[in-house]
C-alpha cells in the first residue's frame, strides 16, 4: 500500500511535471500519447480501406481473418526485439510492432461493421441508382460506424497498453518509469508508469465512448429497442438454437 | 413499352431462374407478375433496372436495348419500391424521399419541397417529414417507399411485393391508394406479388408465371377468370373453388350468390349477369 502512496505522491507533486526534471511526467505522457496516435493513424490508414473493401465486396474475408489471426498471435515484445535488431533501436521498430498489433482490430471492425448493415437496405440503395462509392459513403459507412469506431477503440487501448515497450528499444514514453523502476527495484517508480498508463487508457476510453455515442446515426439509435425485442422473441421461441447476439 | 425478347437468366451453378421469357409490357398500364415463390417473378422485375442482367436475350424500353445503358443512370430513371420499404434507416423521411433527386444534383431546398409534395401525393402527413423510418408504422414506411419511387417522376415504377409485409387492412388501403395514384400519374407500373387477389385487383394485365419464368397465361383479370388457359391457371386463381366459384341459389326471399362452401357471398344486382362479367354460371 505504501508503494501506491508514494507513487501517487510522486504523480501529484508538480515538481515531477516540470521540464527541468530528469524524467518529467508531462513529456513522457505526451510521448506515450504521440506514439499511440501515430501508430493508430498509420494502422487505420492501412486497415480501414482494406476492411471497407472486404466488407463492401464480401470478398477476401477468409484471407483477412487468417492474416489478422496470425498477426494477433505474434508476441509484440518479440516483434519489437526482432525489428530493433533488424532496423536498429529508436521509435521505428516499436511503431511497426504497434501497427501490426492494431491492424487486426481495425480491420475486423471495418468489415464486420459493413457486414452488419441490412442487405435489403444496400440492395435498395443500389436499385435506386447509387454508385458503389455512394453506397459505401452514404449507406454502409454511416450505418457501420458504431462497429468501425469500436475497432479503432480496441486498437487504441491495445496500443496504449503496449506502447510501454517502446522504451525497451530506446524510445521514450511511460515505459521509461516502468523499466527504470524495474531496473533499480524501485517499485513506486514502476507503479507511477503503470498508474499513468491505466489513467491514459481510461481517459481515451471515455473519449471513445463519447465519440461512439455521437457517431451512431440518430435513426439507428431509434431502431435499437425494436431489435432487442425481436431478438428476445426469437431466442425464446426457438429452443436449442444458438442464441443470436448483437444488433444484426 | 417494355419488351422482353427470349430472356434467359442462368446462374453460375446452372440453375435457370428464367427461361426463354418473352413479353410486352404496355405503357401507362399496370402489369402484375404473379406466381408462387421461386417462379422467377422478382428476377424478371429486377432485369428491367439491370439489378439482374440476363444471360441471353434482350430487354428493350421504348425500343432501346437497356443492355447498352449505364446501370446507375438507368436505375435513377426508374422508380423502385420493395418489400419492407428498404428505406435508409439513418435518414429522415424527407431525406429518404429526396435521395435520388439529390444524387442527380437537384438543389437541397428544391428536393425537400418536392419531397413534401410527394408526401401529400401518397397520403402521408407532412408532420412525419422529420421522423426516422423506424418511428413509422409498416404501412407508413411503405408510403414513404412509394413516394421515394416517384421522386424522379419516372415513367416506369417497379414494385416488388411492396405490400407483402403489412397487415391486410393497411394493404387494401395501400392498394386503393396505388390505383388512385395510377389514375392520376399514368405510370407504367410493373408489380410483383404472390397474391392472386392483389394481382386481379391492381392489374390491367396479369401475367401468371410457372417455375422458371414460364408464362402460364397473360391477359386481363376478366379474360383469365373467364377462360383459364389450363388446369394450373384454374387451380392458381381458384376458379373452381372457394369464393370465386359462385352459383345462384333461390331462397324464399329472392336469389342470392353462394360460394363453393355454401356460404352466401352476395346478391346479383340487375337481372342477368352481363356478358364478360365475372360471375360463373
Amino acid at each position: 500500500m505504501n508503494y501506491f502512496g508514494s507513487a501517487f505522491a510522486f504523480i501529484l507533486d508538480p515538481v515531477n511535471w516540470s521540464a527541468s526534471e530528469a524524467n518529467p511526467i508531462g513529456s513522457r505522457l505526451g510521448e506515450h500519447l504521440w506514439y499511440t496516435l501515430l501508430a493508430l493513424v498509420i494502422s487505420a490508414a492501412i486497415a480501414l480501406p482494406i476492411g471497407l473493401l472486404i466488407g463492401h465486396t464480401g470478398r477476401g474475408r477468409q484471407a483477412a481473418v487468417l492474416i489478422s489471426g496470425g498477426a494477433r498471435a505474434l508476441p509484440t515484445l518479440g516483434v519489437i526485439t526482432l525489428l530493433a535488431v533488424l532496423i536498429g533501436i529508436g521509435l521505428r521498430a516499436p511503431l511497426i510492432a504497434f501497427v501490426i498489433l492494431a491492424i487486426p482490430s481495425i480491420l475486423a471492425g471495418a468489415y464486420s461493421g459493413l457486414e452488419a448493415v441490412d442487405r435489403k437496405t444496400i440492395d435498395a440503395a443500389r436499385a435506386m441508382g447509387m454508385t458503389e462509392w455512394q453506397i459505401l459513403r452514404q449507406v454502409e459507412v454511416p450505418l457501420g460506424l458504431p462497429l468501425i469506431i469500436g475497432g479503432l477503440r480496441s486498437a487504441t487501448l491495445q496500443i496504449v497498453a503496449t506502447a510501454t515497450l517502446a522504451y525497451y528499444v530506446g524510445a521514450e514514453g511511460l515505459g521509461s518509469f516502468i523499466f527504470l523502476g524495474l531496473g533499480t527495484n524501485d517499485y513506486p517508480t514502476t507503479l507511477v508508469g503503470a498508474i499513468l498508463v491505466v489513467a491514459l487508457a481510461v481517459v481515451l476510453e471515455i473519449v471513445y465512448s463519447i465519440i461512439q455515442r455521437l457517431v451512431v446515426p440518430a435513426g439507428v439509435r431509434a431502431i435499437r429497442p425494436q431489435n432487442d425485442r425481436s431478438g428476445a422473441t426469437r431466442s425464446r421461441s426457438v429452443v436449442g438454437s444458438p442464441l443470436q447476439e448483437g444488433n444484426k | 413499352m417494355i419488351e422482353f425478347r427470349s430472356v434467359t437468366k442462368q446462374y453460375p451453378d446452372g440453375t435457370r431462374a428464367v427461361e426463354d421469357f418473352s413479353l410486352v409490357i404496355p405503357s401507362r398500364k399496370t402489369t402484375v407478375f404473379v406466381g408462387s415463390s421461386g417462379c422467377g417473378k422478382t428476377t424478371i422485375l429486377r432485369m428491367i433496372n439491370r439489378m439482374v442482367d440476363p444471360s441471353s436475350g434482350s430487354i428493350q424500353i421504348d425500343g432501346k436495348d437497356i443492355g447498352g445503358l449505364e446501370p446507375v443512370a438507368l436505375r435513377r430513371s426508374i422508380g423502385y419500391v420493395m418489400q419492407n420499404s428498404g428505406l435508409l434507416p439513418h435518414r429522415k423521411v424527407v431525406d429518404n424521399i429526396a435521395t435520388v433527386p439529390l444524387l442527380k444534383g437537384v438543389k437541397k431546398r428544391e428536393a425537400r419541397l418536392q419531397a413534401l409534395e410527394l408526401m401529400d401525393t401518397v397520403g402521408l402527413d407532412r408532420a412525419f417529414a422529420d421522423r426516422y423510418p423506424s418511428q413509422l408504422s409498416g404501412g407508413q414506411q411503405q408510403r414513404v417507399g412509394v413516394a421515394r419511387g416517384l421522386a424522379v417522376d419516372p415513367n416506369i415504377l417497379l414494385m416488388d411485393e411492396p405490400f407483402g409485409a403489412v397487415d391486410p387492412l393497411v394493404r387494401s388501403d395501400l392498394q386503393e391508394e396505388l390505383i388512385r395514384l395510377q389514375r392520376d400519374l399514368d405510370k407504367t407500373v410493373v408489380f410483383v406479388t404472390h397474391d392472386i387477389d392483389e394481382a386481379f385487383y391492381l392489374g390491367d394485365q396479369v401475367v401468371i408465371l410457372k417455375k422458371g419464368g414460364h408464362i402460364a397465361q397473360v391477359g386481363s383479370p376478366a379474360e383469365i377468370l373467364a377462360d383459364p388457359a389450363d388446369d394450373f391457371v384454374a387451380d392458381f386463381i381458384g376458379a373452381n373453388r372457394g369464393k370465386r366459384a359462385l352459383h345462384i341459389e333461390e331462397t324464399a326471399t329472392g336469389s342470392i350468390l353462394v360460394d363453393d362452401d355454401g356460404r352466401p357471398a352476395g346478391t346479383l344486382t340487375g337481372s342477368v349477369p352481363a356478358a364478360g362479367g365475372r360471375a360463373q354460371p
